[in-house]
């Protein structure tokens, strides 16, 4: 069959090291361009790359962000040059208090909420903007469950040109706000995120020029969530944990945080060595948790019901893989109830200074809860993702944390306060 | 015969000749399939697989439901009604 471009901006420009389009399901292989499912079965479609002689040092001297590794994605060399956010180089914690408190000998919170909007989707967003850039969209679009709409709105507004974001209209109202301030066009839309994603892929089939960036740039976005992978190996020093903790909503971020592990083995730049890859999802939206747990190779879609909105996907297309990954690695898919998504935010903040969205109190109680079942091992290194940032879902915890005290201004109230 | 129209995506338009959305006639979505069929040959073989199910990285909805929530195949299709076929990609 003739190749069925999605709009007419074929071929693709500078997509660096890329070299083709391959589908996961069925292998069908294509050229570079902007197309994101397999014209034989509607398979996602993966990006195939030649690395050349890549080095650790060429990744070293570079900028202090996920540009560092632009020779691992299909972005151009001179990526960093066009105006972008520069997301990544997020902390890696040491979380001895939080270790201490699960009875962990080693974990490590790879904190995301330092990015430019306080979510990991800075990161694929910048990596679809370069793609959407050299595919010739003219537009940045997405549906979100949140955080990407912050993402996209700010790229967009950085790199000077229009955006389109689609929201459920029921979502936290930080995070209105937060895409609101950037201005372009923002829609709410009366439906759940399963709903606002489908008409976004309507829309992605009569707006030529729109780069949804998860959906017909998604090829490109999703490998952005590889820099989380890579970032982890490098502050390590070049070395891959034993085990890690990663929340769930399509299963994207999961996927991609492995393949950049394999990467990393078949360039040299780690030591190959086994590793476990688990999920984190809510009680309220665990679709490929059920899966795991049933035993299952495809994913059950349900109707969302959780406070962790920026995991609500109750159609997660990648969960199939997901479930892959962990059996691959000998990991487990967990999930938990709201209340200890509240739990796990508290004890977060509580022993390591780190206010996480609902997506990390998620991860936190997950990994609880494989710790007390004695499916982690607690004396492996550990790392979990911390994917976003609390102030964006305050309503979460606010009926749970207050001042300890209000007092007129007087050394007198604060001592019959009892606070001293 | 109950009448419904079909949207279809981007990568299947090759098959209906750039059409976007194309009528199809039947009760059921099993039904308005096999008559897509009929005028747009080759085109059941990229929404259902070798065994005859939806394939799995094919959303497809009569109105506003996902047939996986329904009755799948059998899902009913009353006449007027809005079939969309999805690639399924999601990631929020
Ligand atoms: C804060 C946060 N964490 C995790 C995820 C899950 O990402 P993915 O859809 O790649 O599984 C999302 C995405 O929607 C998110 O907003
Ligand atoms: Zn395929």
């Amino acid at each position: 069959m003739a190749p069925t471009p999605v709009n007419d901006l074929t071929p693709a420009g500078n997509l660096g090291p890329a070299t083709a389009l391959v589908c996961r399901e069925c292998g069908h292989r294509r050229e570079l361009g902007a197309f994101y499912a397999c014209e034989e079965c509607f398979g996602p479609l993966e990006i195939e790359y030649d690395f050349g002689g890549l080095t650790r040092a060429d990744i070293e001297s570079g900028p202090a962000n996920i540009w560092r590794y632009r020779g691992l994605l299909p972005v151009p060399a001179n990526v960093a040059d066009t105006p972008n956010t520069e997301p990544g180089l997020t902390r890696l914690v040491r979380a001895d208090n939080l270790a201490e408190a699960l009875g962990l000998q080693r974990l490590w919170v790879k904190d995301d909420s330092g990015n430019p909007t306080h979510s990991f989707k800075d990161r694929v967003v910048a990596v679809a903007l370069a793609a959407a850039r050299e595919l010739g969209f003219k537009v940045l679009a997405c549906p979100s469950t949140g955080n990407l709409a912050n993402a996209v709105a700010a790229a967009a507004a950085r790199a000077g040109i229009r955006s389109a974001v689609f929201v459920p209209s029921n979502l936290e109202q930080q995070k209105i706000i937060t895409t609101a301030v950037y201005g372009g066009t923002f829609v709410t839309v009366d439906g759940n995120y399963d709903d606002v994603n489908r008409l976004a892929s309507e829309i992605a089939g009569e707006q030529e020029d729109w780069a949804f960036v998860n959906v017909n740039v998604r090829p490109y976005y999703a490998e952005g969530s590889k820099t989380l992978g890579y970032e982890i190996a490098e502050q390590l020093g070049w070395r891959l944990p034993d085990q890690i903790v990663v929340p769930v909503a399509s299963g994207s971020q999961l996927t991609k945080i492995d393949k950049a592990f394999q990467e990393l083995i078949k360039l040299g730049f780690v030591e190959d060595k086994p590793y476990r890859v688990f999920g984190a999802q809510a009680e309220g939206c665990g679709p490929v948790s059920a899966a795991f747990k049933a035993g299952h190779d495809v994913v059950r879609p349900v109707k969302p019901d959780t406070i962790a909105k920026s995991l609500a996907i109750g159609n997660p297309a990648d969960g199939p893989y997901v479930l892959d990954v962990v059996r691959r690695t000998g990991g487990a898919v967990e999930d938990v109830t709201d209340a200890q998504v509240v739990d796990g935010i508290r004890l977060l903040a509580r022993t390591e200074g780190i206010f996480g969205e609902t997506a990390g109190g998620v991860t936190v109680s997950v990994l609880k809860k494989l710790i007390d079942d004695g499916r982690l091992d607690p004396s492996a290194e550990t790392v979990i993702i911390n994917s976003g940032d609390g102030l964006k879902t305050l309503d979460a915890v606010s009926p749970v944390v207050a001042p300890s005290a209000n007092i007129a201004p007087s050394l007198a109230a604060f001592r019959a306060a009892g606070l001293a | 015969m109950s009448t419904v129209s079909v949207r279809i995506p981007t990568i299947l338009r090759t098959y209906t000749g750039g059409e976007s959305e194309v009528k199809a006639e039947g009760a059921t979505l099993r039904a308005v399939i096999a008559d897509l069929e009929a005028s747009h040959t080759g085109i059941a073989a990229r929404i259902l697989d070798d065994n005859g199910k939806i394939r799995r990285f094919v959303n497809v909805y009569v109105g506003d439901e996902d047939v996986r929530f329904a009755d799948g195949l059998d899902t009913a299709t009353p006449a007027g009604a809005q079939v969309s076929i999805i690639p399924a990609v999601a990631g929020g």
